[in-house]
């Protein structure tokens, strides 16, 4: 890990666990459930929720789909076991496979976020089904990258990792002594067989991470980069997803009619009244 | 002449709920009147105690005047302690003013309006309030434990010296600064988070400066996944800290002010007498602006 990605471990974890325990108590939950992949970001999360909330107070849900990594849920009851939490196994095969059966593709963008978008969908429902609010796995890399699926994992009410690089995240999970088959797997979305981030993206997230810490964190522009040695391809492909994927970071643009409207000039904070 | 006695303050470390006036001055009344039964003097909360910090179009909703019935309500529960209280002050213009309000059971003391307004970063505060645009102190008669001259500074006020540095030719005894501080930076690793290291040197060297008692009073929680730090303290006329500094949950610290203090500092470090404005004067003046 470059050694100006490196946090003070304890005390960035210290702040999550607080920030979880306050945000879920405040609005009167009874926890947070936490969809569960078998990869390394959910883990975390699920992790600090479990140390924040008390393992009575956090639902792990597993929901692989037939051509998902037999290891991905293997993982994932590890940790539940490790955390002794309850962790809910649904099988999203029949839905996914009853839709692509009336509306066939091999479009493997079109599958994968159907996938996520049907986990969040049932992730939710398990939500309300339980008063616990959803908590979100998305690190900091995938939002500013946009490698996150619109409505999808990208859906949640609060999210700890959300200001943790991919490379954060990892020094975290190994300070915090996640098990080892989570710490060293390669990281994958894991929406088909052998998928791996890295070659989605055409870059390593050990790339990524220190273009953005420089672009976002020390603002530096982009005619600067180049002292970080890294090809020009990839600091142009890193941007470019940067700026491709702004709309996902925002919510949905409103035609602005009345003097007053909502997101524009109706500005209330999330937390109104908590 | 009967002996002085130390001066008994309380930092009170609110986790106010944003937006909930009603709820916030319960909390509020029920603290001061728990710290007036302890015997305490002086009494402090954070910045915009009363509503919350980041209000967004809560400004108006909160706001709170000076002849309106909720500080009326605060001044009753005082008792005998002085209380200092952050709340959005609305003018009779109906400008609104980040404050610090000095209540008594008699009425209302002083109000300091927040000098500047931070708006960068995660920061709007212009875009909601009316900056302030005096810097006055007061003196203030706590019986026996003697009168001291205080002033307050709201957060972001303290990192203008030309704050601190007016109200230090006003002579105060005791700076008392109300902060709602995010924190952020955990780069360091092994170091404390990078907002309360900036605070830390910034108080102490203020106290040092200036040789007043500087109180420092953050509150926690978190609002939006901003987290307040907490950690109040107060530093002495010499700069250092009496006691502990807080951390980062709800609490109530209180500390022992000895105005002997600010003598000792003040012959050891005659840095008040020293002072020349005169040169602030010459430097500042018109042809020599600079920015």
């Amino acid at each position: 890990m470059d050694s100006e990605l490196r946090i003070n471990a304890d005390l960035a974890c210290h702040i999550l666990r607080l920030f979880i325990r306050d945000e879920v108590l405040k609005v009167g939950a009874v926890g947070v459930v936490v969809a569960v992949s078998g990869g390394i970001d959910s883990a975390l999360a699920f992790w600090l929720a479990v140390e924040a909330l008390g393992p009575q107070a956090v639902v792990g849900v597993a929901l692989p789909y037939r051509q998902s990594s037999k290891d991905s849920l293997v993982d994932a009851r590890a940790l539940a076991r490790a955390l002794e939490t309850e962790l809910i196994e649904i099988d999203i095969t029949p839905q996914i496979d009853a839709y692509f059966e009336a509306n066939p593709t091999e479009d493997q963008n079109r599958r994968g976020n159907k996938m996520a978008r049907e986990r969040m969908s049932v992730v939710y429902d398990i939500s309300q089904e339980r008063s616990m609010l959803v908590l979100g796995t998305s690190n900091k890399s995938e939002l500013l990258l946009g490698y996150g699926t619109l409505h999808g994992d990208m859906a949640h009410a609060l999210n700890p990792l959300g200001d943790l690089y991919k490379t954060q995240v990892y020094q975290l999970a190994r300070h915090l002594r996640l098990p080892e088959a989570l710490v060293s797997k390669r990281p994958s979305a894991d929406l088909f067989a052998g998928q791996l981030d890295e070659d989605d993206l055409g870059f390593t997230y050990a790339q990524a991470d220190r273009v953005l810490y420089h672009l976002v964190d020390l603002r530096e522009p982009r005619e600067k980069l180049e002292h970080l040695g890294l090809a020009p391809s990839v600091v142009d492909a890193v941007l470019d997803r940067v700026r491709r994927n702004q709309f996902k970071r925002r919510p949905p643009l409103i035609a602005k009619l009345s003097s007053r409207t909502v997101e524009i000039d109706f500005r209330y904070p999330r937390d109104w009244g908590h | 002449m009967a002996e002085v006695r130390p001066l008994q303050l309380s930092l009170v470390q609110a986790q106010p709920r944003l937006g909930d006036l009603r709820s916030n001055l319960d909390q509020v009344a029920h603290v001061v009147a728990e710290e007036d039964r302890a015997g305490q003097d002086l009494v402090i909360f954070p910045e915009l105690n009363l509503c919350g910090y980041f209000l967004k179009d809560l400004v108006p909703e909160t706001a709170v005047r000076l002849d309106g019935p909720e500080l009326r309500e605060l001044a009753r529960a005082a008792g005998r302690a002085t209380v200092v209280v952050g709340c959005v002050l609305e003018s009779s213009e109906h400008l609104f003013f980040n404050a610090a309000v000095v209540l008594r059971s008699q009425g209302i003391a002083h109000v300091h309006r927040k000098l500047y307004l931070p708006t960068y970063g995660m920061f709007d505060e212009q875009r909601y309030l009316a900056a302030g645009s005096s810097v006055e102190s007061v003196e203030l008669d706590f019986g026996r434990a003697g009168r001291w001259r205080v002033g307050a500074l709201i957060c972001e006020d303290l990192w203008h010296p030309s704050a601190p540095y007016l109200l230090s030719r006003q002579g105060v005894d005791l700076l008392v600064c109300p902060s709602a501080s995010p924190g952020r930076g955990v780069a360091e690793p092994n170091g404390e988070l990078g907002t309360a290291a900036l605070w830390g040197s910034l108080i102490r060297t203020y106290s040092a400066l200036f040789t007043t008692f500087l109180a420092y009073c953050n509150r926690v929680g978190f609002e939006d996944g901003h987290y307040f730090w907490g950690g109040s303290r107060i530093h002495s006329p010499t700069g250092e800290p009496l006691g502990q500094a807080m951390d980062d949950s709800a609490g109530v610290g209180r500390r022992e002010l000895d105005r002997e203090w600010l003598r000792r500092a003040r012959i050891a470090y005659p840095l008040l007498r020293d002072e020349r404005p005169e040169l602030l004067r010459q430097g500042l003046g018109e042809d020599h602006g600079g920015l």
